[in-house]
C-alpha cells in the first residue's frame, strides 16, 4: 500500500472523532503492518470496493470502546448495550467516508459496516493488501486505525502527509 | 410537522431526534431502511424526511428517487457518509432539498433543518 494514501484517514479520525466524541486526537506514526495481526476486543470494518478495494478496521480495548460509544451516542453504553456496536459501526463508516473524499476522481464504493466482539481477538485480511496501523490516541483511551487498500488507478490528487499533524 | 427519521443506525437516528427534540419537534416517526421508509412514508405522510445514503435493502438514493416520482414536495434531507461532489450532485439531481455530510456538529445539523423548513414554506407560499 502507498504510504500516502493513508493521509485521508488520518483525516477522518481525526474529524469525526472530533465531530461526534467532541475529543482530538493524537496520531502517532503509521507503521506498515507486519506479522502477526494486532489483537483487540472491538473491530468496526469497512470494505472497499471499485476504484480501489480493501477495508478501514478501527481497533478499540472495551473500555475505550464504551467509553467512545457513550460520548458519541450521549447515554451510557457498554459492550451489552444493543447500540454497541451500532455506534462503533457509523465512528467506522464516517471515517472511511471521509477518507474516500480525499481520493478525487475515483469512484469508491464502502460497504455496510462490520463490527467484531471479543476479547483478544485478531482480523486477518488478504496478503496482497498491505496495511498499515495509525496509532492514535484520545482522552477516551487509546486505539488504532488499520488501513489496507489497494487502488485500480491512482488518484487526482491526494493530500500530502505532513498536512495532519501526525506525527513522525 | 412530521418528521421520518431514515437511518439503518440507531444511534444516529438518536442524535438526530435529540436535536430535532431540542428545536422542538416532538412528532418523529422512524426506519431502518429504504423499504421500511417508503411504508413509512405512504403511512405517515411525514413534512420532512431525513435519508442516509448506504442502507441494507434498499439504499437512500433509489429511496429519493421512488418518493420523488410520486411527491415532488416533502423536503428531503440527505444525512451521510458520501462526501464526494459527484454523489451530492447525484442526489441533488434526485430531488434531495439539502445535504448533510456526517461526522456532523449538531448546530449545522439544527442550521440545514431550519433552512430547509424556511425554503419548502417560502416555495409553497409563493406556489
Amino acid at each position: 500500500m502507498d504510504v500516502r494514501y493513508v493521509n485521508p484517514f488520518i483525516t477522518a479520525t481525526c474529524n469525526t472523532f472530533q465531530a461526534m466524541c467532541a475529543t482530538p486526537v493524537t496520531v502517532g506514526k503509521p507503521e506498515v503492518k507486519t506479522g502477526e495481526d494486532p489483537s483487540s476486543d472491538v473491530s468496526a470494518i469497512i470494505g472497499f470496493s471499485g476504484d480501489a478495494t480493501g477495508a478501514v478496521v478501527l481497533h478499540l480495548s472495551f473500555d475505550t470502546a464504551a467509553k467512545t460509544a457513550t460520548r458519541f451516542a450521549g447515554m451510557e453504553i457498554d459492550p451489552e448495550h444493543p447500540d454497541f456496536a451500532d455506534a462503533l459501526g457509523e465512528l467506522a463508516d464516517m471515517v472511511a467516508g471521509g477518507a474516500k473524499d480525499h481520493f478525487e476522481g475515483l469512484n469508491i464504493n464502502i460497504s455496510l459496516p462490520s463490527v467484531v466482539v471479543g476479547k483478544a481477538h485478531s482480523v486477518s485480511a488478504s496478503k496482497s493488501a498491505p496495511r498499515l496501523i495509525i496509532p492514535c490516541k484520545t482522552d477516551l483511551g487509546s486505539f488504532s486505525v488499520e488501513v489496507g487498500m489497494v487502488m485500480d488507478r491512482a488518484p487526482a490528487r491526494i493530500k500530502k502527509l505532513e498536512a495532519t499533524g501526525a506525527m513522525s | 410537522m412530521k418528521i421520518l427519521l431514515v437511518d439503518d443506525s440507531r444511534t444516529i437516528r438518536n442524535i438526530q431526534k435529540s436535536v430535532l427534540m431540542q428545536l422542538g419537534h416532538n412528532d418523529i416517526v422512524e426506519a431502518s431502511d429504504g423499504l421500511e421508509a417508503l411504508d413509512q412514508y405512504k403511512r405517515e405522510s411525514p413534512d420532512l424526511i431525513f435519508i442516509d445514503w448506504n442502507m441494507p435493502n434498499m439504499d437512500g438514493i433509489t429511496l429519493v428517487r421512488k418518493i420523488r416520482e410520486i411527491d415532488k414536495n416533502t423536503p428531503l434531507i440527505m444525512c451521510t457518509t458520501q462526501a464526494e461532489k459527484s454523489r451530492v450532485l447525484e442526489a441533488i439531481k434526485a430531488g434531495v432539498n439539502n445535504y448533510v455530510v456526517k461526522p456532523f456538529m449538531t448546530e449545522s445539523l439544527a442550521e440545514k433543518i431550519t433552512q430547509t423548513m424556511e425554503k419548502a414554506k417560502a416555495t409553497a407560499t409563493a406556489g
